[in-house]
């Protein structure tokens, strides 16, 4: 196939080449940063939790005074055990995705200028932990005379677990058991590393940090109540919880429970992400319909290219040209046009995704997205031009001798 | 000439139906598109109080003193800050805002125990924010510091207790305390919920909070602090507390505090008041960053704190980006259109019709797209809002089509197609008559 009579063609059509160049490369740059950001999207909505989801559900009391805390914890957990198939109630102050209660920052010294960092605090009455199915990595959970009773809003001088992602941050390179941490005059100390637990509300905070928690060992009392979470089998946490909650207005009938977090796990991740999900959803309709736009302009400009060159088609058919010929010449034309395109796209979907950096907090745009999004309009455009391109070589040879 | 050119466009038009389509249809894509994003952005970046926006001002000092260097200052005050601030009454109106969660219920009414949002605020509260009444009004100033068992309830919360009946004079039980009811509020909906905003530089962008309904039940600032003990919201505690159980002496900020100050020199004066103020605290060895103080208008505090979620900025840009798309595409077939009739073009210059008016004609072509454009963008505007009510933000039922909104979808469209006309319409204006003429 030559492609100098395909260039000398184009130069004729200097302004319309250019105008379809253009719309591929704005096409090009949105599509590159759009699936960019669902794919952040989608990463966000799959976050590993660490905890076992599938088997946890959530049963929040509000509304009762600190007095009654130690009475209600009681009530509630022995009156919950009982249900058929209920695996553990333990008390907490919150589980993953569920109610934001206990952010603070840590720094790993008292004196200034060490690191710091804003953690989530889990607190976990006796058995939390092993309901919650968290992985240690190094070092010990806890253990039964590490629970104490407290007043303050963490318990002081608990012994703790750190996420890895959260010991990285904080002692990048070494052994983080046995190192100590402060929140204001609070101390702690770590007597392990656990494999993943994500913050409660970790669409809120920088993907890096979205590990960044604290779990430590609390016994149940008037600043850890109300909170209850609840294990069963997987196939049975639907009917566990909906006797639980309908066991509420007995075991606690002065308490409200928050509707909102009383809920599988599952669910409240859903809920946490819901936002992202339609976000996602709505990029993918951009997508959908720029590519359809686009090629709804390469079908019109071919259509329109392919009748002002009948007379041309015909002669070329007259003198030999086969219709694989014809095929091929506007196929070929349509590729040169779409890689000027893509090539001015590559440089606008940097330059995007630069505004997006600086604007939008967004990672750089990982290199692999430029071969996909070019070959998405690499073959979005052959699939355009094919209608056009095969009118073009069904032009009969006699069109040449008609009306010259 | 112009209806004669319209008439000359709409025989155009009809004449390839299937290009003219595509063109429809890529700008009320686009137009809907653009405009779904541009109205919720309009509805969300407006002003919540326009008749004295620019009179209401939000003080800011700085009392924590755990760190060694300042950046801004906390965002809202501690009780105490505010409190002394709200006693001076240096301004023309002043209120005090803290939120707290309480168990409420109704009195001889038979409904079970709900959990609502309280207000502590001020009387000031009410005249200053133009809040509109349904039944009563607010409380007297006095009632403040006397801790008077009073309460304003929200439109809402009459309907769900008394079915929407005058309530005033009755009682609600709020955690325990019996409060009488002095006033019920209209539907009242501020967008964003102003006067509660703070903390945005610390959201990444997820502001849609900001634009959630105002507290069902409004309490006398004292009385409040009275009724909902420790369950107020805190912003913030520079140290851990001594004792978790008592807010006022708290190291925490969680009351916020609006003024009102009708001309630049109160507002000056204010300024000066507060670094007055800040100096006197440090001297007193409260403070350790005197210098620390703000005084910023309504709409600078709403700026500063981006309450406009990023993603819905990041929607406006991305369907603009795709209106761009869509005008490259129209420019695209509008000049494969004019550029097919340019033996048409040549007949009509040949016969006297200057450039201008071939261009004219053009261009009446181009706008009479974008009108048919726009109204497939004003529908397509619609689904899409119908879309965004659906989604489970807090500013979802905040969304409709305004009037004003209403005439930009077709000025948008208008004005987007005479633009992509342009160009096209100047290529066919170039056309040469006698070229033409001898390939007919």
């Amino acid at each position: 196939m030559q492609i100098r009579p395909i260039l000398a063609a184009l130069r004729r059509h200097r302004l319309a080449t250019m105008l379809i160049a253009l719309e591929i490369a704005l096409a090009c740059a949105v599509l590159c940063n759009a699936s960019f950001l669902i794919s952040g999207r989608l990463s966000a909505m799959h976050v590993n939790s660490g905890v076992d989801e599938a088997s946890l559900a959530l049963i929040k009391l509000t509304g009762f005074d600190d007095a009654e805390a130690v009475d209600l914890n009681a009530r509630v957990q022995s009156g919950l055990t009982g249900i058929a198939g209920m695996q553990s109630v333990t008390v907490t102050n919150t589980a993953p995705f569920a109610d934001k209660v206990g952010t603070a920052g840590v720094t790993t010294s008292q004196e200034p200028g060490h690191p710091r960092a804003i953690v989530d605090y889990y607190i976990g009455g006796p058995g939390t932990f092993e309901a919650m199915g968290l992985r240690v990595v190094a070092g010990r959970g806890p253990q039964a005379d590490d629970y104490h009773s407290f007043i303050g809003f963490v318990p002081d001088n608990a012994p703790v677990l750190v996420t890895r992602a959260l010991a990285e941050h904080l002692w990048p390179g070494t052994d983080p058991l046995g190192k100590e941490l402060w929140c204001d005059r609070l101390h702690f100390r770590v007597v392990g590393v656990l494999e993943h637990l994500v913050r409660p509300d970790p669409a809120s905070f920088a993907p890096n940090t979205a590990e960044w928690t604290v779990f430590a060992p609390g016994l149940p009392g008037t600043k850890l109540a109300g909170t209850y979470l609840l294990k069963a089998d997987p196939a049975q946490l639907p009917r566990v919880l909906r006797e639980a909650r309908a066991a509420m207005a007995r075991l606690a009938p002065d308490a409200v429970v928050d509707d909102e977090f009383s809920r599988p796990l599952s669910e409240m991740r859903e809920a946490r992400f819901r936002q992202d999900r339609a976000m996602a959803g709505m990029l993918v309709g951009v997508i959908c319909a720029l590519l359809l736009v686009t090629a709804l302009g390469i079908v019109g400009l071919a259509s329109f290219w392919v009748q002002q060159r009948r007379k041309q088609i015909g002669i070329r058919r007259a003198i030999g040209a086969t219709r694989r010929d014809i095929l091929r010449y506007f196929q070929t034309e349509n590729f040169l046009i779409v890689s000027a395109g893509i090539a001015l796209g590559m440089v606008m979907a940097f330059g995007l995704n630069l505004v997006l950096m600086k604007y939008y907090e967004l990672p750089r745009l990982p290199w692999t997205y430029f071969p996909v999004g070019a070959l998405a309009l690499w073959v979005l455009g052959q699939l355009a031009v094919l209608g056009p391109a095969m009118r073009a070589a069904s032009v009969p040879p006699v069109v040449a001798t008609r009306s010259v | 000439m112009f209806g004669y050119y319209l008439d000359l466009a709409i025989r155009s038009l009809r004449r390839n139906r299937v290009l003219t389509a595509l063109m429809v249809v890529a700008i009320a894509a686009g137009i809907g598109a653009s405009m779904t994003t541009l109205t919720v952005m309009h509805l969300l970046s407006g002003d919540p109080v326009p008749t004295r926006s620019n009179t209401l001002f939000y003080p800011q000092v700085d009392p924590d003193t755990s760190l060694t260097e300042h950046g801004e200052p906390a965002d809202v005050m501690d009780y105490h800050s505010a409190v002394d601030l709200w006693r001076s009454h240096r301004a023309d109106r002043e209120t005090l805002v803290a939120t707290a969660g309480a168990k409420l219920r109704a009195i001889d009414v038979r409904q079970p125990s709900l959990m609502i949002r309280v207000l502590a605020t001020t009387a000031d509260f009410f005249p200053m924010f133009d809040v509109p009444f349904q039944y009563g009004g607010g409380w007297q100033a006095a009632d403040d510091e006397s801790r008077a068992r009073v309460a304003v309830i929200s439109a809402q919360l009459n309907d769900k207790l008394f079915g929407g009946a005058n309530s005033v004079g009755r009682s609600v039980r709020v955690r325990g305390s019996e409060v009488r009811i002095v006033g019920v509020l209209r539907p009242w909906r501020p967008s964003p919920q102003f006067y509660e905003v703070a903390g945005g530089r610390f959201s990444s962008g997820n502001t849609a909070g900001y634009y959630a309904r105002p507290e069902d039940v409004m309490l006398p600032f004292f009385t409040g602090v009275e009724v909902a003990g420790d369950t107020f919201d805190v912003f913030n505690c520079w140290r851990v507390p001594d004792n978790f159980m008592h807010l006022p002496e708290s190291p925490c900020s969680w009351v916020a505090m609006w003024v009102q100050l009708g001309s630049p020199a109160k507002v000056s004066g204010y300024a000066r008041f507060l670094a007055g103020y800040a100096v006197q605290q440090k001297r007193l060895g409260r403070f350790t960053h005197a210098d620390n103080t703000r005084l910023r208008g309504l709409m600078q505090w709403l700026d500063y704190n981006r309450v406009v979620p990023s993603d819905v900025r990041l929607q406006a840009w991305l369907a603009f980006a795709f209106l761009a798309v869509c005008l490259f595409n129209t420019i695209g077939l509008l000049l494969a259109k004019f550029l097919r009739r340019s033996g048409e073009i040549g007949v009509r210059r040949a016969l006297g019709a200057s450039r201008r008016a071939v261009f004219a004609q053009c261009l009446v072509e181009a706008g009479l797209i974008g009108l048919l454009g726009g109204m497939g963008g004003w529908l397509l505007t619609l689904l899409g809002l119908w879309l965004v009510r659906r989604q489970p933000a807090a500013y979802a039922d905040l969304v409709h089509l305004d009037p004003l909104m209403f005439l930009t979808t077709f000025a948008l469209a208008i004005a987007a197609s005479l633009l992509a006309g342009l160009l096209p319409a100047f290529r066919a204006s170039r056309v040469a008559p006698g070229l033409q003429l001898k390939t007919l």
